[in-house]
């Protein structure tokens, strides 16, 4: 079975306030507010943590799910997250100029 | 030989918004009248310019077609364009042109989209908010239609100064931030005031049972003001930029929700 990988897409503008991260899309303005599963998501796409690494280290870490359960709900999370343009999606790692771009100040 | 052609008359005024003054010129005098009712005590001296605007002013068309308004940058020229008007701005150059209708609406909206295209790139915004001055210091109102925005513009006493009923103009300056008066008006249907003062506070406005002023949490404050501002380009880098300008002004200024009656005693929470 291929792995997934997610990368955050540097257009976009985010920012972390009082524990909740907010994305906006500069391609149409709107505004995201992200719950904690999807930031933390968020935070560790960086193109080349596999999402079910992710999963193992950081979400069932945080929350007690079962593993199979979480990377299930991790890879639709993503998908969504990926149709409005929020982060990018592959089956390959995927290459970041600057790891921590989009998220600043 | 008598001459073909003769030299038309080119006519201008200065519109000084928020401390920017843009010129505008045209060749038509009725125009040029309808400009001066319109911006009313916001014109400028005839001299400096920041802006420069050549319009052409065109037969009506009807209907006026309904295509939304799109804001687009390519190669360092804006294009501004809506069923009523089109634009072209050249920062560089400091230089553009409008071709629309002889009336006030069309370049209202051209000099509130290039407002916003100035104020982004400058820390600033225009908001969805009333703003008035008292005790020397200026105070933001905001809220969707119908939250009380021209309300509490009417409840205002006599020792406050109205900046705005509708669209508040801030400008960010060192470490804190100014609101100005502006001749974008709402329902009330009267110009702000054209004077400035240091902000002091956004109020997000409910109205309710009783005055009371609430504190909000961070997020909530940056999401509603996100909300409020007002902002046309399809451009990624001046998005991202009014993006974190709004969290920068929320870090700065105190925010907090204003519920109130409709009388005049919620001015006495105010200043």
């Amino acid at each position: 079975m291929s792995r997934l990988y997610v990368a955050r897409n540097p257009r976009v503008a985010a920012r972390s306030l009082d524990g909740e991260m907010m994305i906006m899309s500069g391609r149409d303005s709107t505004l995201f507010t992200l719950n904690k599963t999807a930031t933390i998501l968020w935070q560790s796409a960086d193109g080349t943590t596999p999402l079910d690494e992710i999963v193992e280290h950081r979400i069932c870490q945080e929350f007690e799910v079962e593993p199979a359960e979480a990377l299930h709900d991790a890879e639709t999370l993503a998908r969504e997250l990926a149709s409005h343009e929020i982060i990018q999606i592959s089956e390959e790692p995927i290459p970041q100029p600057n790891p921590a771009a989009g998220e600043s100040r | 030989m008598p001459e073909l052609a003769a030299e038309v008359e080119r006519l201008s005024l200065v519109i000084a918004i928020g401390g920017m003054p843009v010129r505008v010129n045209t060749t038509d005098p009725a125009f040029l009248d309808i400009l001066q009712d319109r911006y009313a005590g916001f014109l400028g001296a005839s001299g400096r310019a920041e802006i420069e605007f050549d319009v052409e002013v065109t037969p009506p068309v009807y209907p006026v077609p309904d295509i939304g308004v799109h804001v687009t940058q390519r190669l360092g020229r804006w294009s501004l364009q809506a069923g009523d008007f089109l634009a072209e701005w050249e920062p560089a150059s400091r230089t553009g042109r409008i071709r629309q209708t002889a009336n006030p609406y069309s370049i209202d909206a051209v000099l509130r989209i290039v407002h916003t295209l100035v104020l982004a790139q400058q820390g600033g915004f225009l908001a969805h908010s009333a703003s008035a001055i008292r005790n020397g210091k200026a105070f933001l109102f905001a809220g969707v239609s119908g939250a009380g925005k021209t309300t509490i513009s009417r409840l205002a006493p006599p020792d406050v100064t109205l900046l705005t009923d509708e669209i508040s103009y801030v400008r960010k300056q060192d470490s804190g931030y100014i609101a100005y008066g502006t001749p974008f008006t709402g329902e009330l249907a009267k110009l702000g005031e054209n004077v400035s003062a240091p902000l002091a506070a956004l109020y997000l406005l409910a109205q309710g049972s009783e005055n009371r002023i609430d504190p909000i949490p961070p997020g909530e404050a940056a999401r509603s003001l996100l909300a409020n501002l007002l902002f046309f380009a399809e451009d990624e880098e001046l998005v991202q930029s009014m993006f974190h300008s709004a969290f920068e002004f929320v870090s700065r200024v105190p925010v907090s929700r204003l519920t109130f009656v409709p009388d005049s005693r919620v001015w006495e929470l105010i200043g």
